[in-house]
């Protein structure tokens, strides 16, 4: 057998080897997600996804080994085939975290944050970026888009409100289901995902659409306003499925299945596609070989409070980069910064007086 | 330096030279004699490196380089793809060549085709442009009864099949990964490079996506030589180059220029623009066409460091963009004092809105939000913090696009707003004479 061909790759100052022809997201993810860049619309198990949300851009100091000039322009690491003696900054450039900012911006244009009233909050690849962003709006101060929600089949919901045009389930539909009745019409900001003249999605998969949405604009209806996600159990279960894998998570609500969906890695992708009956139609633990209960390693609210602290890597860039950058919310207003200046003011010490006469109460 | 040097419009005066027997006695087709009967493949190519022609299409990447990167498998077709999906506003030279002299472009395909060894070439036309598009489906007709096109070219055994076909009538169609999309069948997206078409581009097959006037370029390059074609031009920017100018002067038109003719000279002289329209004054220049940076009359004439500016490349450019701006596709549009510079680029941003593909974030949110603000300040209803946001919505999409659609929305706006901020402060602190009809701002500092 034929030895694999090693390069070396650099990602914030982290050195990888990895077989030719990964690309820098890759590469980047068999480091780690402490360098990890974000991704929208790449979808590893989607062939041709990628390169569309711009989420991952970077920045490639040093284009290889041999031509170490530096690229002139951010590239979109998933689609980017490293080099042997790559160095690329993530992270750990202004430019890159600047550029992303601004692609946070331009997604919140048409996708609000309603993550109170959204049935995706907490598994939203979107609020873990706007958040790892310290972005929580835009300055976009026009009218919105907004469509009212559309059923897609019995099953699914498609709210076009919240979708980002990432492709995934065009691409899920294109590749794993016989026919897709599905796609993007119209052109620029008018594009919008819908079905060929008001067609239902019916086929042994069109479920998959729902996992690869990486916002609320398509929900499981069986599914939808049942409860919060943190509130609910993961547990990896398998069956014996002729159409599918059977390899799922059952998500339990005390001793009910209130939902099942495919199993994830830790970057959020579907391992292996499952078919509607083992989602929707397989809702009893009877049903089911139960694994036990399921690691999730993606810094994720799931797994807040139900785990051992040391089962979860927690995001230290994220954290940091958030706490530094919501220090300086984009405010017109005029106040001041210093908390010594805040001090000395008189509101200040009204203030202080008020809660020692609370406190003493 | 007024040159008469003409390349590709010397006969297209010739009453009835869109007819092959007309093009044929006034020299036609001698190209094709010659590149096959003379020539191999590598020759020709070769021929055009030593040109040293940039693609004419806007970017400017040297043509022979591009033709040397194609990959050549055994077993699988190559192809070779004329770009004529020419939408840029302020470009319709390709459309003057393609209309008036259809045989030259065809020439230029049958040796372009045969130096990449291809065998089945296309022209990809605006789908508006159906008279064109018949006009060169007769030539090619023409072309073929007469033996330089089909099977055993010039009993050569060198096969090409050529065919025409309507563009999708969007202008992100023209953009070369876009317009291989359209051509399959499908909805005309970029697509993301790398692969880049030389190695994979039409039906996944190694794949030359040229100009229309690079490649009708080609015929006189063989005839003369690429050295010959090297002389001509200045530095990098050999040759000659097709101007389409519109706007504010005496004589719009298509020109053809010797590349290093100051500005001035194509501006002012007689044998060119003839001036700005009567009583009025130069105030900006899009060089370029539609999508390339605006430069104020006194930039666009001299260069930050006083000196003369010429119709070239690398002239153009000279000082970045703070100061200089690109040749493009030739789109030359000239604006007198009467142009509102803010009405003019929400104009500018309002075709580039309509047109993204909208497949990335950048240029399908940005484009928009920018066309909305422009909106805003031209109908008076703008604020003075607009201004640095749409500086910075620009930014934010520049370079961060699939393809440079983005750049060609973003580098307008911020160029209009480097060159003339105060033309939009002007907008946003007299809202009302502002919206007046005919009102304008005038900058006297900047008139030339």
């Amino acid at each position: 057998m034929e030895a694999t061909q090693l390069i070396k790759v650099t990602v914030d100052g982290k050195t990888v080897e990895v077989p030719v022809g990964t690309t820098i997201m890759e590469a980047a993810r068999m480091i780690g997600p402490e360098v990890a860049p974000p991704a929208m619309c790449y979808y590893k198990p989607l062939k041709g996804s990628g390169g569309k949300c711009r989420a991952c851009l970077v920045k490639v100091a040093q284009g290889s080994e041999k031509d170490p000039r530096p690229m002139p322009k951010l590239v979109a690491s998933c689609i980017t085939q490293a080099q042997d003696g790559m160095v690329v900054e993530n992270f750990s450039n202004p430019d890159v975290v600047n550029a992303r900012k601004g692609i946070v911006e331009f997604l919140l244009i048409n996708h609000p944050l309603d993550c109170p009233v959204c049935d995706q909050a907490g598994e939203c690849h979107l609020q873990d970026f706007a958040f790892e962003h310290g972005l929580g709006t835009t300055r976009y101060d026009d009218e919105r888009r907004t469509f009212e929600p559309e059923d897609i089949g019995d099953k699914i919901q498609l709210n076009k409100n919240r979708c980002i045009l990432c492709y995934r389930c065009v691409y899920t539909a294109e590749q794993i289901t016989d026919s897709r009745v599905h796609g993007v019409m119209y052109r620029g900001d008018h594009a919008e995902i819908s079905t060929y003249i008001s067609k239902a999605i019916e086929n042994d998969f069109s479920g998959n659409v729902i996992d690869v949405c990486p916002v609320g604009a398509l929900t499981d209806k069986t599914y939808r306003f049942k409860s919060r996600v943190w509130f609910s159990k993961p547990a990896d279960a398998h069956c014996n499925c002729d159409k599918c894998s059977g390899k799922v998570n059952l998500w339990y609500k005390g001793d009910e299945v209130i939902r099942v969906t495919a199993r994830k890695n830790q970057w959020g992708e579907v391992e292996d596609f499952i078919c509607n009956d083992c989602r929707y139609e397989k809702k009893k633990t009877s049903d089911w070989v139960i694994e036990g209960p399921t690691k999730i390693p993606r810094h994720s609210v799931i797994s807040a409070n139900k785990y051992a602290a040391n089962t979860i890597k927690k995001p230290e860039f994220a954290m940091d980069f958030a706490a530094h950058n919501f220090k300086e919310i984009d405010d017109n207003r005029d106040y001041n910064k210093s908390l010594e200046e805040i001090k000395k003011s008189g509101d200040y010490k009204n203030l202080m007086n008020k809660n020692k006469a609370l406190l003493s109460k | 330096m007024a040159s008469d040097i003409k390349i590709l419009t010397d006969k297209i005066n010739i009453p009835g030279i869109e007819t092959f027997e007309v093009y044929r006695k006034n020299g036609g087709y001698a190209a094709v004699e010659k590149a096959i009967k003379k020539m191999s493949p590598d020759e020709i190519v070769e021929e055009v490196k030593k040109s040293g022609i940039r693609g004419r299409g806007g970017a400017g990447f040297p043509m022979g380089m591009k033709w040397s990167f194609l990959a050549k498998p055994e077993g699988i077709p190559r192809y070779l793809v004329c770009n004529g999906d020419e939408s840029e506003p302020g470009t319709f030279k390709d459309h003057y060549l393609m209309k008036n002299i259809p045989h030259l472009l065809i020439e230029g395909m049958i040796v372009s085709s045969f130096a990449l060894g291809a065998n089945k070439s296309f022209i990809y036309v605006r789908g508006e442009l159906m008279y064109v598009i018949r006009i060169l489906e007769k030539a090619i007709e023409e072309a073929k009864n007469a033996g330089f096109l089909g099977k055993n070219i010039l009993g050569s055994g060198y096969d090409l099949e050529l065919v025409v076909q309507p563009g999708g009538g969007a202008y992100i169609c023209g953009e070369e990964t876009a317009l291989l999309e359209s051509l399959e069948g499908k909805r005309g997206n970029p697509r993301n490079k790398p692969p880049f078409p030389a190695i994979k581009g039409l039906y996944q097959s190694p794949t030359v996506v040229n100009n229309v006037e690079s490649i009708a370029t080609t015929s006189w390059i063989i005839n003369h030589g690429g050295d010959e074609y090297a002389k001509l031009g200045i530095g990098r920017s050999t040759g000659t180059k097709l101007i389409s100018a519109s706007g504010h002067v005496k004589k719009p038109g298509v020109y053809e220029i010797e590349l290093g003719l100051p500005v001035e000279e194509f501006i002012y002289s007689d044998q060119y623009l003839g001036g700005i329209r009567e009583g009025h004054q130069l105030k900006a220049v899009v060089a370029g066409g539609s999508s390339v940076p605006i430069l104020p009359a006194n930039l666009i004439m001299k260069t930050a460091n006083g000196e003369p500016r010429l119709m070239s490349y690398e002239s153009l450019s000279d000082g970045g963009f703070a100061t200089g701006t690109m040749l493009g596709s030739g789109g030359f549009i000239a604006m007198d004092e009467t142009t509102c510079i803010v009405r003019n680029t929400w104009n500018f941003s309002r075709f580039y809105h309509h047109e993204s593909c909208g497949q990335c974030s950048p240029c399908r949110e940005g484009t928009g939000w920018m066309e909305k603000v422009l909106h805003k300040i031209e109908h008076g209803h703008g604020k003075m913090s607009d201004i640095d946001l749409l500086v910075d919505v620009a930014k934010r999409i520049e370079g961060n696009t699939i393809c440079p659609l983005g750049d060609a929305a973003a580098w307008p706006v911020g160029s209009a707003i480097r060159h003339f901020r105060d033309e939009f402060e002007w907008h946003i602190t007299h809202p009302h004479e502002a919206t007046q009809k005919g009102a304008v701002f005038m900058n006297k500092s900047i008139l030339v």
